[in-house]
């Protein structure tokens, strides 16, 4: 037999360990195609961009786009409602972002008039209302979500409710005046 | 007729191939002869009824698969093709439909039946694991079930379900992704659910096969909660299967009211407009069945901070909370610390118990209700006796409750104190 070591360990120790080893990375490997086919594929990765025109949206008002199969809430603030939101002091807010940081796009262009979002609750996904006419704004005069009762502020940032963040916002940038693309 | 009849020797074509493969005389033990407490109540009617309901759902979710389209595009039309043009689809979808609420009726009943008469103490805790393991396996596939149809309620609720799973440290958006299949719940969403709705059955299956053999290790629990001898039992054939069968009948007629009568009483209306990603409905509500669980997610409101730190953000916390609710069951054998099973011989227990029945209800009806005014408070108090009962409450019984004599035979509490009775009717020691 193998000749034992001074801690007792021989040569048929290292070939165990090794071959178990061996074992264990190989059923890791054959195991990972079969995870990995669950995850977003070639198609959906190779997400367009979305290009919207906003000319038609009036001060005060929103629309709703789809990117990626989610709504994308594009809002047309009044001034009344800028300046609610600049008026809050970030440690009132649970996740604190300035009103300049949620209105600048990805290429550092600040309009304060425009807020574009990802329209999805942060809590369970649901799509908050508010963006449509008629549709309750919450207590802080944003977005609400009837899901659980998170209410959302005039720059989307979470104020009361279950959500644990502001709405999202994707990657955007300014396309001339009138013209935005998402993506 | 005697629980000890011994298994006969099958003969001629049968004998041939028990000899070879001993499946007639396993039957025949198991089924046949198998020795069954001779006190059982109506209450035990409840484990067989399950399985027949898991050969409904099987039965009819195989047929519907012969017309269902598992595609987004598909799904919803190809819903209402079968309840409208397949021969006798209506029936078969609305029995599918009803058969799960039944199933989850049927269920709720045979637990809460173990948690009365302490079926999950020593030495019947594995049976009691294998069944919270089926409960889970049933939620996950009626879920993804109700997925199916992409209905509005459909889509909605696979969002907030999955989204749960974003409360996850660090990993929880990858893992969405992941389930997804995309950024959204869309159609690759909808493929791997009826994939997975298709095989989880034949795991409940299996499972409760695991519960059967669990079962007959020790035998059925019974009323008086004492464990008896062979003499105190009787043949499961015919005794139980005529009780079984009259059970089945009686239940029969519920469900047979609901397919008939009311197919969508339990249903939401929402699951008949087809699923837009763009408007969630105004007020999305699971199934009944998870209503309690839906509650204490929504009851964790507020963060977990330590030193102005926080531990866990109130999403996360709803999250640990309704999982925890269900995985506290694993614990259950071990958290209560009684020997004493049956709660009829537990003077506290009885009305913890009851009291327990009342919370599950409260936080049912909170569930269903929009999480504004009182509601939230009382699915937080609700929520919070909840886990009283188990983590706080069940220990301290044990120790601090003092049971009532618990009789040495089934047979004590039947009869009459000064029996008139010849001696021939007295319990044996």
């Amino acid at each position: 037999m193998a000749s034992d070591t001074a801690d007792g360990s021989n040569r048929r120790d290292f070939l165990q360990i090794a071959g178990y080893t061996a074992l264990g990375l190989g059923v890791a490997a054959a195991a990972w195609p079969f995870i990995h086919q669950m995850n977003p594929s070639a198609d959906v990765l190779a997400l367009a961009s979305v290009d919207v025109d906003v000319s038609t949206v009036e001060e005060g008002m929103a629309i709703t786009v789809q990117w990626r199969g989610k709504p994308v809430f594009i809002r047309h603030r009044t001034q009344e409602e800028i300046d609610a939101a600049r008026a809050v002091a970030l440690d009132e807010l649970r996740d604190p972002a300035t009103d300049e940081e949620r209105t600048t796009s990805n290429e550092g262009v600040t309009r304060p008039q425009w807020l574009v979002q990802i329209g999805i609750c942060t809590h369970l996904g649901c799509v908050p209302l508010g963006n449509r006419v008629g549709e309750p704004k919450g207590d802080y005069g944003g977005w609400f979500c009837p899901c659980h009762g998170s209410h959302y502020d005039t720059a989307g940032r979470i104020r009361k409710g279950p959500a644990p963040l502001n709405l999202l916002l994707p990657p955007y940038a300014f396309l001339g005046d009138t013209e935005i693309t998402i993506g | 007729m005697s629980a000890d009849t011994p298994t006969p020797k099958f003969t001629g074509v049968l004998g041939w191939i028990d000899h070879r493969l001993p499946v007639i005389s396993l039957g025949y033990k198991e089924l046949v002869a198998y020795p069954t407490p001779k006190n059982l109540n109506y209450f035990w009617n409840f484990g067989s009824l399950a399985g027949i309901f898991l050969v409904i759902q099987i039965v009819t979710g195989i047929v519907l698969v012969m017309h269902y389209v598992p595609h987004a595009d598909y799904a919803f039309a190809s819903v209402e093709h079968i309840m409208r043009n397949v021969n006798y689809g209506w029936l078969m979808r609305y029995m599918h439909m009803n058969g799960a609420h039944m199933f989850f009726v049927v269920v709720y009943i045979h637990i809460f039946r173990g948690l009365y008469y302490g079926s999950y103490k020593d030495p019947r805790e594995v049976l009691w694991i294998l069944g919270v393991i089926i409960l889970i396996l049933m939620m996950a596939t009626a879920f993804m079930g109700y997925v199916l149809p992409w209905g509005q309620m459909s889509f909605w609720g696979a969002t907030v379900i999955t989204n749960l799973f974003s409360a996850v440290p660090l990993i929880g958006d990858a893992l969405v992704t992941w389930m997804w299949g995309g950024f959204s719940v869309d159609n690759p969403t909808l493929q791997r659910f009826f994939s997975l709705h298709y095989l989880f059955p034949f795991v409940i299956a299996a499972f409760s096969f695991l519960h059967l053999v669990a079962l007959h290790q020790f035998g059925s629990n019974n009323p008086v909660g004492i464990d008896i001898t062979n003499k105190d039992k009787i043949s499961f054939h015919p005794y139980y299967t005529t009780k079984d069968l009259f059970g089945l009948f009686a239940i029969l007629l519920v469900y047979g009211f609901l397919v008939f009568f009311a197919p969508n009483f339990l249903g939401h209306p929402d699951n008949y407009i087809p699923a837009d990603p763009l408007v969630t409905p105004a007020h999305i509500v699971p199934e009944w069945y998870f209503l309690p669980f839906y509650a204490i997610l929504r009851s964790i409101t507020f963060d977990i901070s330590l030193f102005g730190f926080t531990l866990i953000d109130a999403k996360l916390g709803g999250v640990i909370a309704m999982f925890g609710s269900i995985l506290i069951l694993f614990f259950l054998p071990w958290l209560d610390t009684s020997k004493v099973r049956s709660a009829n011989y537990r003077p506290i227990y009885f009305w913890a118990f009851w009291l327990l029945v009342v919370d599950v209800i409260v936080l049912t009806y909170v569930g269903a209700k929009p999480a504004e005014g009182i509601w939230p408070t009382v699915g937080l108090i609700a929520t919070i006796w909840y886990f009283v009962h188990f983590l706080v409450l069940l220990p301290l019984l044990g120790r601090f409750e003092r049971p009532r004599p618990v009789p040495d035979s089934i047979n004590k509490p039947v009869l009459p104190k000064a029996s008139p009775l010849g001696p021939q009717t007295q319990p044996a020691e």
